[in-house]
C-alpha cells in the first residue's frame, strides 16, 4: 500500500511501500548507473554487429551485412587454401611408384606424418595409437605379417579389408574344429601342445606327438608343413611365439575348437586412395616392412 | 461460504475419482496391448499410479469448512520438498558414477542399462526436472501462498501437480533406463511421458494463477512474476519442441514433427530457454523470497527487479541458436544468438546484484549463519555463469570452447553453484517452517554441507576449464605440414586426470547432499535441534516467532 512508504534506517533509502507476508519490502532504488551503461553498451556494440553482419531475416532472404560476411564463403576457402598447401605433395605421392617416394626425404616427411595422423583417427581404435595391437588385432609393429608386409600388400589389405564384404578383400578364416566335430577334444588338446611346443613351449611328449600327427592331416594344408603360415590364406605363422589370440594352451585350444575370423573393415571409398597409400607405408615403416 | 464449498470439495473429489478411473483403464490398455515391452512396463505403472490416487481420494475425504480455509495448503509442498531431496540424491549420484565412467570405461559393466549413454539423461533429467522441479513446485506453491494472502487453489489439483510430477519422473526415468528417448537433449521422455507432464503442467499454471487470483495483497511480489514466467514459458516450450507423431498410439515410438536444421534450432530454443526459464527465472524467483526472508532485509532495487525481469525474458528467448554456432544453422540466426546473449548478460547481473545488495545492512549473516551463505554464494556462482554464459556465445571464443568439457564446466558452475546452492538454502529454510519446527537439527552439519560443496564445485569446474580448453586446443592444433598434430584417441587420452579430478569433486557434492537429506530427515521427525542457540530467530517456523502474519486473510 502506496501509503506504508518509510525510510530504511540502514540506507537511507525510501521503501515503495508495499509489504508482503509480515516483513517483505522493497527499496526504491535507482538504476546502478553502470549497470544501465552496460547494458546500452551491449545494445549498441550488438546494432553495430548487426550492420557489419548478416542478421535480420525478412519475408525474402536476410539483411546480409556491410561486410558480405558469409560462414560458408569463409570456410570454403579455408579448405581451399588448406588443399592448396598440400597439393604439390598429393599430386607426387599419388603418380609416383612408392618406391620412388621413399627415396624422397620431403616427401616421406609429408607421407610419415600425414599417415600418423591418419592412423590415429582411423586405425588406432583397434590397433591401438602405437600399433601396438590387442587381442584379436594385430601389432603393426612386428615383422609378423598375416597377409603380406609389402607395401603393395598393405596398401591391398587397407583397400579391401579382411573379410570385410568388399569383393577383392582377404578371405578364408579358421575352420571350427571343435564345433563342427573335425576333431575329438583330446585331438584338440593334443594339436595345442603340439602347436605352441613349435614356439618352444615346454609339454607332455607323448601328446605332442599325436599332436603333430593330427597336425600333418588337419592344419598343414593352411599353416604349411612347417607350420610357417601362409600369406595367400592369411593363416598365421605358428612357430614364431607371436600369438594374436593368446599363447596359452586354452587360448590355443580355444582358436582350434571355435575357429577364428577377425574382421579389418575396408577403407576404399572411405578413404581417397592417396591418403591409403600413406597410410601403407606408413604402416610399412613402422619396423615390421618387407 | 461454508456449504459452497463443501459442494465443490465434492465435485472436486468426483472429477478426481472420475479421471483416475479413466487413467487407470488408459494405463490397463497400454498395460495389455502395447506394441513395446517398454509401453506395457509404462501402462502398468499408470494404472497402478491411478488406481492409487483414486483410493486415497475415496478413502481420505477432505473436510473442508473455515478452518481448512483459512490454513495455507502445505502437504504437497511438504510433500515436494522431500521429494526433491530425494531425487537430489539420486541424481547426483547417477551424476557422479557417470563421471567416473568416463575415467574408468569399465564402469560401463557392459550392460546396456547402465550404460553411459542411458545413464547420462537419467543423470540430467534426475537434477533438472525431478531435483530442481521438485524445488522449484515446492517453493513456488509456498511462497505464492504467503505472498498472496491465499490458500492454494484447487481442493486435489495441488496433489493432482505433486503426485503427477514424480509419476512424470518415474515413467521418464524407467524410460531411459529401458532405452525409450525422442533423442532431444533435455527433452528425452517419449511422447505419452510428454502428454502427461503437458496436462500435470497445466494443472500447475491454473493452481498458481488461481491463487495469485484469490490474493488479498494489491501488489503481486517480484518472486512470483518470476515463478509465473518460469511456469508459462516451460508450458510453451515443452508443447512446441515435443511435437511428435507416434508410430502407433500402442507403441512408445514416436518421430519429431521438425527435421534436419528446424529441428536443431527447435531443439536449442527449446534447450537454452529451459535454463533460461527454468533453470534461472524460476530460481531467481527463489532468490526473490528466501533472500530477503532469511537476512530480513528489503529487496536492495524494485525498479532493478522490474527492468531485469522483463529485458531477460525478453531476451533469453532469442539466444538459443547460440549452441549452433558454426553448423549448417544460416550466419543470420546464429548472428542473433550471439548478440542477444551478449544483451542478456546485465539482465541476468540485474538478478545478482539485488539478490546480493539485499545483504546490505545485513553482512554479518554471512558470517553467522551458513544458510545465508548458501544463498549468497549461489548468486555469486550465478553471475559467474551467467558472465561465462554470453563470453562462450561470442563466436570467436565459440569455436575454441564448443563440444569441448568447457561447455560441461560452464553448465555445472551454474547448476551446481547455483541451482543446487540455492536450492540447498531454500530447503534448509523452508523445512522448519513447514514443519513448525524452532530451527534445524543442525545448523552445523549445514556448514559441513556448504564447504564440503563448495569445495566439489571448484574440483568439478576448474578440471573442466582446463580439460576444455586443452581439448579445444588440441583438436584445432595443426603441423606445418598441414596435419592435425593429435589423433582424436590423444586428446581423450590427456582428459584422464581431470576427469577423475571431476568425478572427486562430484562425489564431495553428492556427500553434501547426503548430510543434508540427513539434516532434514531429523528435522522433519522432530529431533531436538543439537544447536539451537547458534540458529538465527528466523530458523524458527513463523508460528514460533512473533509479530509475524503466519496465516490466510480469509
Amino acid at each position: 500500500m502506496a501509503g506504508n512508504k518509510e525510510i530504511d534506517a540502514v540506507t537511507g533509502v525510501e521503501t515503495t511501500g508495499h509489504v508482503w507476508d509480515g516483513d517483505l519490502k522493497e527499496l526504491n532504488k535507482p538504476l546502478p548507473k553502470w549497470w544501465l551503461y552496460v547494458l546500452y553498451a551491449s545494445i549498441v556494440w550488438s546494432i553495430g554487429y548487426w550492420v557489419l553482419y548478416p542478421t535480420w531475416p525478412g519475408i525474402d532472404g536476410y539483411t546480409r551485412g556491410i561486410l558480405g560476411y558469409s560462414q560458408r564463403a569463409e570456410v570454403m576457402k579455408d579448405v581451399a587454401l588448406a588443399k592448396q598447401s598440400q597439393a604439390s605433395f598429393l599430386e607426387a605421392i599419388a603418380s609416383k611408384p612408392i618406391e620412388e617416394i621413399e627415396k624422397n626425404p620431403d616427401l616421406m616427411e609429408f607421407v610419415l606424418r600425414g599417415g600418423a595422423t591418419q592412423f590415429g583417427n582411423n586405425c588406432a581404435p583397434c590397433h591401438g595409437k602405437g600399433a601396438q595391437g590387442f587381442k584379436g588385432y594385430p601389432n603393426l609393429n612386428d615383422d609378423d605379417w598375416l597377409w603380406g608386409g609389402s607395401n603393395e600388400a598393405i596398401q591391398n589389405t587397407i583397400s579391401y579389408g579382411i573379410r570385410s564384404g568388399h569383393e577383392k578383400a582377404h578371405e578364408g578364416a579358421m575352420p571350427r574344429f571343435g564345433l563342427d566335430q573335425l576333431l575329438t577334444n583330446a585331438q584338440i588338446s593334443d594339436t595345442a601342445d603340439y602347436v605352441l611346443s613349435l614356439s618352444g613351449a615346454a609339454g607332455d611328449a607323448a601328446a605332442i606327438e599325436r599332436g603333430k600327427a593330427v597336425f600333418a592331416e588337419q592344419c598343414a594344408a593352411c599353416h604349411g608343413a612347417d607350420a610357417k603360415g601362409n600369406l595367400e590364406l592369411g593363416a598365421p605363422n605358428l612357430t614364431d611365439a607371436i600369438w594374436l589370440y593368446g599363447g596359452r594352451k586354452a587360448d590355443v585350444e580355444e582358436t582350434v575348437r571355435n575357429g577364428r575370423g577377425g574382421v579389418m573393415p575396408a577403407w576404399e571409398g572411405k578413404l581417397d586412395p592417396v591418403t591409403i597409400k600413406m597410410l601403407a607405408i606408413y604402416v610399412h615403416s613402422l619396423g615390421g616392412g618387407k | 461460504m461454508k456449504s459452497t464449498s463443501e459442494e465443490v470439495i465434492a465435485v472436486s473429489g468426483a472429477l478426481g475419482v472420475m479421471s483416475a478411473a479413466l487413467f487407470a483403464i488408459l494405463g490397463g490398455v497400454l498395460a495389455f496391448a502395447g506394441l513395446d515391452e517398454v509401453i506395457r512396463i509404462h501402462g502398468l505403472l499408470i494404472a497402478v499410479a491411478a488406481i492409487g490416487a483414486g483410493l486415497y481420494i475415496m478413502a481420505n475425504p477432505r473436510k473442508g469448512g473455515l478452518e481448512e480455509q483459512q490454513s495455507y495448503m502445505d502437504g504437497p509442498i511438504k510433500f515436494a520438498t522431500l521429494a526433491a531431496v530425494f531425487w537430489g540424491v539420486v541424481g547426483f549420484l547417477v551424476g557422479d558414477v557417470i563421471a567416473w565412467q568416463l575415467a574408468f570405461p569399465v564402469l560401463n559393466f557392459d550392460l546396456p542399462w547402465t550404460n553411459f549413454g542411458r545413464l547420462r539423461p537419467l543423470h540430467t533429467s534426475a537434477v533438472i526436472f525431478a531435483f530442481g522441479g521438485n524445488v522449484l513446485i515446492a517453493t513456488s506453491l509456498y511462497v505464492v501462498q504467503r505472498t498472496s494472502r491465499a490458500r492454494l487453489a484447487g481442493y486435489w489439483t495441488p496433489w493432482f501437480v505433486v503426485f503427477g510430477y514424480q509419476l512424470f519422473i518415474v515413467l521418464a526415468a524407467t524410460g531411459y533406463i529401458l532405452g525409450a528417448t525422442q533423442s532431444k537433449e533435455y527433452a528425452e521422455p517419449e511422447w505419452y511421458v510428454d502428454l502427461w507432464l503437458t496436462i500435470v503442467w497445466v494443472a500447475y499454471l491454473l493452481v498458481f494463477l488461481g491463487t495469485l487470483w484469490k490474493r488479498k495483497e494489491p501488489h503481486i511480489y517480484v518472486a512470483n512474476w518470476f515463478y509465473l514466467a518460469f511456469i508459462v514459458t516451460i508450458a510453451m516450450l515443452h508443447i512446441v519442441n515435443n511435437l511428435a507423431i507416434p508410430i502407433s498410439l500402442l507403441s512408445s515410438k514416436s518421430y519429431s514433427l521438425f527435421a534436419g536444421v528446424q529441428d536443431a534450432m527447435t531443439q536449442w530454443w527449446y534447450g537454452h530457454n529451459a535454463v533460461g526459464f527454468f533453470l534461472t527465472a524460476g530460481f531467481l524467483g527463489i532468490m526473490y523470497y528466501f533472500i530477503p526472508k532469511r537476512v530480513e532485509r528489503p529487496v536492495y532495487s524494485y525498479r532493478l527487479s522490474i527492468i531485469h525481469f522483463w529485458s531477460l525474458i525478453f531476451l533469453y528467448i532469442w539466444a538459443g541458436p547460440h549452441h549452433l554456432h558454426y553448423t549448417a544453422l544460416p550466419d543470420w540466426a546464429q548472428t542473433l544468438g550471439m548478440t542477444f546473449s551478449i544483451m542478456l548478460w546485465m539482465p541476468s547481473w540485474g538478478g545478482m546484484i539485488n539478490g546480493l545488495m539485499t545483504l546490505s545492512g545485513a553482512w554479518d549473516r554471512l558470517r553467522t549463519d551458513p544458510v545465508v551463505r548458501l544463498l549468497v554464494v549461489s548468486v555469486a556462482f550465478y553471475g559467474m555463469s551467467t558472465f561465462e554464459g554470453p563470453l562462450m556465445s561470442i563466436k570467436a571464443v565459440n569455436s575454441l570452447s564448443h563440444y569441448t568439457d568447457w561447455t560441461i564446466g560452464h553448465v555445472h558452475s551454474g547448476a551446481l553453484g547455483w541451482v543446487g546452492m540455492v536450492s540447498f538454502g531454500a530447503i534448509y529454510c523452508l523445512v522448519p517452517w513447514l514443519w513448525k519446527r524452532e530451527g534445524l537439527y543442525s545448523l552445523r552439519l549445514v556448514e559441513w554441507h556448504f564447504w564440503i560443496a563448495t569445495i566439489g564445485i571448484v574440483l568439478y569446474i576448474s578440471s573442466m576449464w582446463v580439460s576444455g580448453v586443452m581439448q579445444g586446443l588440441m583438436w584445432r592444433a595443426y603441423d606445418h605440414l598441414g596435419f592435425l598434430t593429435y589423433s582424436f584417441v590423444e586428446t581423450v587420452e590427456a582428459m584422464y586426470w581431470p576427469y577423475i579430478i571431476r568425478a572427486t569433486g562430484g562425489l564431495l557434492f553428492v556427500i553434501g547432499s547426503l548430510m543434508m537429506a540427513w539434516n532434514v530427515w531429523k528435522t522433519v521427525q522432530g529431533a531436538k535441534p543439537v544447536d539451537i542457540k547458534q540458529q538465527p530467530r528466523v530458523a524458527a517456523a513463523p508460528e514460533l516467532r512473533t509479530g509475524l502474519l503466519a496465516h490466510p486473510a480469509e
